[in-house]
């Protein structure tokens, strides 16, 4: 994923090799406004070449205002530099007031981190409660401990070319989810059970939709939705497996061994930048990705964009979900300046700094706000237009934000994302020729394997 | 006096390596939040995971068969090298180390391109010559052959070139005596060569063995560890339990787990290279 974000470092290791020179730290920014104090700042470094533009621009207005010196780093997930980052100041216990943590880091640092209760209090008065993904995430042992962001945080809705899905699958996605408040006719059947059938036919027809199903980000999130929406999950909210009679996690299971036979053979070493290769290099007729995959079609192959149309997640006998990525800004218990860190985080959250930061990624950023879903940026942006109209989760989609391994427990949903329990458990009976039940039970065995200790 | 001169250098192996060393050890021994001490919980953990004792299998069969791989190849080359007239050596001397002065994390890079899962320049040639594609990445045994195809094509150079210098300490009467006792090629190789060479295949097959279990970009830049933790070695495996699931003593202990029988390899074998300089002196 060349262009896009994947936060935790997914592409990093290919990115670390081709910009070895240029993963370092960037030249901080300085906004210098004088008697307030100075406000040390680790923001995540957008993928999307302007990205971080809004975020200079609004630390600097914020600054200015408040007369505190704000410096900036903007850190890249290259080689994990920002997560290694965070784990060096936790334990050195110095560093930044505010850093961007990647989606399970608040929970590993929680005890490190200030509370932002009164923050979050004053957001969801103004704009609603942040999406139930981000609390999930942010919200550690009744506290708010990290801020969901803007800027970084992503959605992974379906990006169809329509032409191929209307031509090989006889689905019209643009009337089933057109650029409106509303749903077309046939969104109600847009559920994981049509989506293997549509699979099935397009993989018949030489465009089989890019899945990837390797240990990449991508890859555990698109898998991760797809459970959610069949109630299935490996373990519940104390991280004891719920592995033995689960049914529900049993079907799952068996719906996405199915949608992988109609899958290129080579989905198990995808990278979170193979679909998008994919799908701009017009072999794929579906790909689960942000709207980066778009963008770069946009540029590199225009006749491949014009025919692209962002959809929502298929729904499950569960409901509707829809994988979610986010990023969080925390704030270091041993930070200096606290209270100036909680007063930019406010401000950075706000409805106007939420759009100019969205409208700078061309929609890439999400809001964790659900009153947000309706920036103009997402109804502008094309060819074709409304494209990605459907690319925030609007309330008309009936969705809910997930994210994979949810309601584990983060320091035990940490292991199981970053070491891809989900798509392995299905390598191991789809590749590997396992039986479901010998599958289930090396799942089981691991997951107690990474609770010791 | 002679304290204080050495000092430098014992603050300096003090901070960089006994510290480092003596701290990762103890963090093996601590539970996951690094709160408790629980011994050598985590070892025993690691020894009852399935997906570990892969991990242990795939760094003794890559660090094996890549070390093997590496000595043959840098042996033949040597060979093949040492018999170039001195002019033209040099050209050829300098070509074939290219791979080894190359980071391998770009080198690999070049390679991950090659074997790119979709669109492979080596699948477009295998499919020239009618072949069809090979999942190089994509399954396990070939995502470890390529893993290994990698490693050994990186180091390869360093077992030619110090295997170069060996020959070129060989003096040359013995061959000639030799030829006049009417020795065969082998005979020469196996009576001559190799016990003239055994203390530099020894140390050069030591550091090898060390650097190619601690290997890391490789992997990390080739499979990730992928598929299904199937190329994972030790070092690749410790940075994702360790540092990216956020279980840093789990993954101390993965890194250390080597360590003993590392330090008992290199043990037998320097007291073997000392015993044999002893003999010769």
């Amino acid at each position: 994923m060349s262009e896009k974000a994947t936060p935790l470092g997914a592409v990093s290791r290919r990115q670390t090799a081709a910009l070895a020179a240029a993963a370092t730290l960037a030249a901080p920014a300085v906004f210098a406004q004088g008697t307030a104090g100075t406000l040390r700042c680790a923001f995540w470094d957008h993928w999307v070449p302007t990205g971080n533009n809004a975020m200079r621009e609004l630390c600097g207005r914020w600054g200015e205002r408040n007369r505190v010196n704000v410096t900036l780093d903007f850190i890249n997930t290259t080689g994990n530099q920002l997560q290694l980052t965070a784990a060096a100041q936790s334990q050195s216990r110095s560093g930044h007031d505010i850093i961007s943590l990647a989606p399970w880091d608040v929970g590993s640092y929680a005890d490190r981190l200030e509370s932002v209760d009164d923050v979050i209090g004053r957001l969801t008065a103004k704009y609603g409660p942040p999406n139930a993904a981000a609390e999930f995430l942010a919200k550690q042992g009744g506290s708010w401990k990290a801020v969901p962001a803007t800027s970084g945080t992503q959605n992974k809705p379906a990006c169809v070319r329509f032409d191929l899905m209307k031509e090989h699958a006889g689905i019209d996605v643009q009337a089933m989810w057109p650029a409106r408040n509303e749903r077309g006719p046939g969104a109600d059947t847009w559920t994981w059970e049509t989506f293997a059938q549509a699979a099935e036919k397009c993989q018949r027809a030489g465009f089989p939709f890019g899945l990837p199903m390797g240990q990449f980000t991508d890859a555990v999130d698109w898998v991760g939705a797809l459970f959610a929406g069949y109630g299935a999950y490996m373990t519940d909210a104390r991280g004891n497996p719920t592995i033995r009679g689960n049914a529900k996690l049993r079907t799952a299971i068996e719906m996405t061994v199915r949608i992988s036979r109609f899958l290129p053979n080579d989905v198990w070493a995808w990278d979170d930048a193979s679909n998008n290769r994919a799908l701009i290099s017009g072999r794929s007729a579906l790909v689960f990705n942000p709207p980066s995959a778009w963008a770069v079609a946009k540029r590199d192959a225009p006749q491949v964009a014009e025919k692209c149309w962002t959809i929502p997640m298929p729904a499950g006998p569960e409901g509707r979900f829809i994988a979610f990525l986010p990023w969080n800004s925390g704030i270091w218990a041993f930070g200096r300046n606290k209270t100036a860190a909680k007063a930019l985080l406010e401000f950075l959250s706000e409805r106007e700094s939420a759009e100019i930061t969205t409208n700078t990624s061309f929609g890439y950023d999400i809001p964790p706000f659900a009153t947000m879903s309706d920036f103009g940026v997402w109804e502008r942006e094309g060819p074709p237009a409304g494209t990605i109209f459907n690319y925030p989760n609007k309330p008309h989609h009936q969705a809910t934000a997930s994210i994979a391994f949810a309601p584990a427990p983060p320091e035990l949903a940490t292991q199981m994302y970053i070491q891809a329990l989900n798509t392995k458990v299905v390598a191991r009976i789809a590749q590997g020729g396992d039986s479901i039940d010998a599958a289930l039970g090396w799942l089981e065995r691991e997951i107690n394997s990474m609770r010791r200790g | 006096m002679a304290f204080l001169m050495t000092l430098p250098l014992i603050l300096i192996i003090g901070g960089l390596v006994v510290w480092p060393a003596g701290y990762a050890m103890h963090l093996a021994t601590m539970n996951r939040r690094m709160t408790a001490y629980i011994g050598l919980e985590n070892f025993v953990i690691l020894l009852e995971n399935d997906t570990f004792r892969m991990v242990i299998f795939q760094s003794c069969f890559f660090a094996i068969v890549a070390v093997l791989l590496k000595a043959l190849i840098g042996f033949w080359l040597a060979h093949m090298l040492h018999d170039i007239p001195t002019k033209g050596q040099r050209k050829w001397r300098g070509m074939l180390l290219v791979p080894w002065v190359i980071p391998p994390a770009l080198s690999t890079l070049g390679w991950w391109w090659m074997f790119e899962p979709s669109y492979s320049s080596i699948n477009f040639l295998v499919n020239a010559v009618g072949f069809p594609s090979i999942p190089w990445l994509g399954t396990p045994w070939w995502a470890r052959i390529s893993v290994i195809i990698v490693n050994v094509w990186y180091g390869a150079p360093f077992f030619m070139i110090m295997y170069l210098a060996a020959l070129k300490s060989v003096p040359e009467q013995l061959y000639e005596a030799a030829a006049i006792d009417g020795a065969t090629g082998w005979q020469r190789l196996f009576r001559i060569t190799l016990p003239m060479m055994r203390n530099i295949i020894s140390i050069t097959v030591l550091f090898s063995l060390i650097v190619t279990f601690a290997n890391y970009d490789i992997v990390r830049v080739l499979t990730n560890g992928g598929p299904r933790d199937m190329t994972h070695v030790f070092a690749s495996y410790a940075f994702q339990v360790g540092l990216l699931s956020g279980n840093i003593p789990r993954g101390a202990a993965v890194s250390l787990f080597m360590f003993p029988l590392l330090a008992v390899v290199a043990f037998f074998m320097l007291r073997g290279i000392n015993q044999r300089n002893k003999e010769m002196a």
